[in-house]
């Protein structure tokens, strides 16, 4: 096993004349809960995305279980489990079949396919809806699929971009219980949001990143200590000068 | 997953048999494939004169034609009225001195310049192929019976003209010659429904998230193929099986029928390539199905039963619809063997055709990403 489960070293990414990740630099340990905050457009997903190989950076490097992006990007995708930010299914398949998909494009073997599956939907809760079309799913619904789509492979490194967003609070809690116990387990999860309530319950060290660039990194007690603030927002508050869902 | 999108469950599959039907039905006929049967108008003119037994005997032997069912007109211009109506397939003028015509052959059989000729109006409706191709043929037959009798017909001669497809063609409706048409038909628009699939699994991200899997594209992109082509043998088999219920009876065997299939598989490729080319070209799958029908229509007017003639035969052969048609024309309407050279050549141009399509289409929509 490599040193560090993720290594960003001055990772830059540009479309045409925008810097949408600026010079970034980041090591994420093994088994770390890292969240990596920030307003909508600060540079969480392109980040997330050239970790999971779709993007190529503009500048720097980024390695994955010592797989970098750009040389070995199958080497990455066997390890890493990705929630996209849009939930991305097939509407005329089931969850079932969804998630199923998702095992047989990461050639898990069939028996131990349906036994993850089992376990994964018992503990998201959704036993009595997994059978329905995906198209005929609740926003929140479709989410949580789009979470088990993403760790039926059992990756080492789950890459869960927003996955909360406009859930409604119960399923919310539903969604950190369930990556709590993904850590649990010995994964490394990188946690991208903006909701500071979320990185403040769950994450163990958080990147504050805001135009693309890191403005700051540490776990969320010692954030707030040394800032003098009473949680995240505030702390965002008083490095930007400008309170967090001003950008969202 | 088809039979939950009921629009491409019925492009691919409904469609087709649809098709099959209505053509079968409308050309063919329930119990199809058996004696056609034309309208004949007939205005006989020599009704009165001493030798109109003559003209007699030649309107019974077109009577007792199983091909013909005449229909007695009083006038010219009635007759040729519906015949421009589409009433008739063809109108039959017997002139008055039609019987004298014949008494005068049999006066001087060796002398032609004692003969009084006349001469028989024959107008077909040149709206039918079948009619224009069959009736004058039908009709020289029943005239030479009149004058020499069935002997004369039948008369043995050192040199004979090989025509049996004259009397093949009396039996085949125009459904046998539109059926293997419906074949290509069938997979053509497999076209649509692949650049609509393949646009929105790109809009909806669904592709940016299987490339987050070890799947590679060539992965992804001969896991839809293969599912194109069972679609493939899975209209074959229903339009077969359609055409065979409401009478249809190829000219061929099982091994013919294994071709049939194993030219649709590569036939299938064409189209899965044509959609990727369609899907690329495309800015989002609602412009896909437009941009589709570019591919889709040239093939369906220029390589399927669509009649051509003259110069556009030359478009047609650039069409790999026209070489799956044409294979299957010469199995199941001409009788060919399986072992005909021509179909398999068609087979050959059909493959690499989509072979090619296929890379150009993979090759597009790699280089195009994931948006």
């Amino acid at each position: 096993m490599s040193e560090s489960a993720i290594k960003i070293s001055n990772l830059t990414k540009r479309f045409d004349d925008i810097t949408a990740v600026d010079d970034l630099s980041l090591e994420i340990g093994w088994g770390e809960l890292f969240g990596i905050l920030g307003p909508n457009g600060a540079g969480k997903s392109t980040t997330v995305n050239v970790l999971s190989t779709l993007l190529e950076p503009s500048e720097g490097s980024a390695t994955v279980d010592d797989h970098d992006v750009v040389f070995d990007p199958e080497g990455v995708r066997e390890v890493i489990g990705v929630c996209p930010q849009e939930p991305a299914y097939y509407p005329h398949l089931t969850g079932k079949e969804n998630i199923i998909l998702m095992g047989d494009m990461h050639l898990v073997p069939k028996d131990v396919l349906d036994e993850r599956f089992r376990t994964l939907v018992e503990k998201m809760d959704m036993e009595d809806h997994i059978d329905r079309l995906a198209k005929k799913y609740s926003g929140g619904m479709i989410r949580r699929i789009s979470m088990l789509m993403a760790l039926i492979s059992d990756p080492k490194i789950a890459l869960l971009d927003e996955p909360t967003v406009a859930m409604d609070p119960k399923s919310r809690r539903a969604v950190w219980e369930f990556i709590r116990e993904l850590k649990e387990k010995g994964k490394t999860v990188i946690l991208t949001t903006h909701y500071m309530e979320e990185a403040q319950e769950l994450c163990d060290r958080v990147a504050i990143i805001d135009e693309g660039s890191l403005i700051e990194l540490g776990a969320p007690k010692e954030l707030m200590k040394k800032h003098q603030a009473k949680n995240l927002e505030e702390v965002f508050l008083k490095l930007t000068g400008k309170k967090l869902r001003e950008g969202v | 997953m088809m039979t939950r999108e009921p629009a491409v469950l019925f492009m691919l599959i409904i469609f087709p048999l649809a098709m099959t039907f209505v053509f079968g039905l409308a050309f063919g006929g329930i119990g199809g494939g058996g004696t056609t049967s034309f309208d004949i108008g007939l205005l006989n003119q020599d009704v009165t004169s001493p030798q109109a037994e003559w003209s007699q005997s030649f309107v019974g032997n077109l009577t007792s034609s199983e091909v013909f069912v005449i229909h007695d007109f009083d006038d010219n211009i009635t007759g040729q009225a519906a015949l421009l109506q589409g009433n008739l397939d063809a109108f039959i003028v017997i002139p008055e001195g039609f019987g004298v015509s014949i008494e005068s052959y049999y006066g001087s059989p060796f002398d032609p310049s004692a003969w009084s000729n006349s001469t028989i109006g024959l107008y077909v409706d040149s709206g039918s192929m079948m009619a224009v191709s069959a009736v004058p043929s039908l009709v020289q037959q029943a005239l030479l019976r009149s004058i020499f009798g069935e002997a004369a017909v039948a008369v043995g001669l050192p040199v004979e003209i090989g025509s049996p497809a004259l009397v093949e063609s009396s039996t085949l409706t125009q459904w046998d010659f539109m059926a293997p048409g419906i074949f290509a038909f069938a997979a053509i628009f497999m076209t649509m429904i692949v650049a609509q699939s393949m646009t929105v699994e790109r809009d909806e991200g669904l592709l940016r998230r299987l490339r987050t899997t070890p799947a590679s594209s060539a992965d992804y992109m001969l896991g839809h193929t293969v599912s194109y082509m069972i679609i493939a043998v899975i209209q074959v088999t229903l339009v077969l099986a359609a055409a065979y219920l409401i009478g249809y009876r190829p000219s061929t065997g099982i091994a013919g029928i294994g071709f049939t299939f194993l030219i649709s598989l590569a036939f299938s490729l064409v189209s899965v390539g044509f959609g990727l080319i369609s899907a690329t070209l495309s800015k989002s799958a609602d412009t896909s199905t437009g941009i589709s029908f570019a591919f889709i229509m040239p093939q369906l007017f220029f390589g399927t039963f669509m009649p051509l003639g003259g110069g556009l035969e030359f478009f047609a052969n650039l069409m790999p619809s026209k070489h799956i048609t044409d294979a299957i024309t010469t199995l199941f309407l001409r009788g060919a063997p399986i072992t005909a050279t021509v179909i398999w050549v068609e087979l050959a141009i059909i493959s690499v055709v989509g072979f090619l399509l296929i890379a150009v289409g993979i090759f597009l929509f790699r280089r195009q990403g994931t948006r």
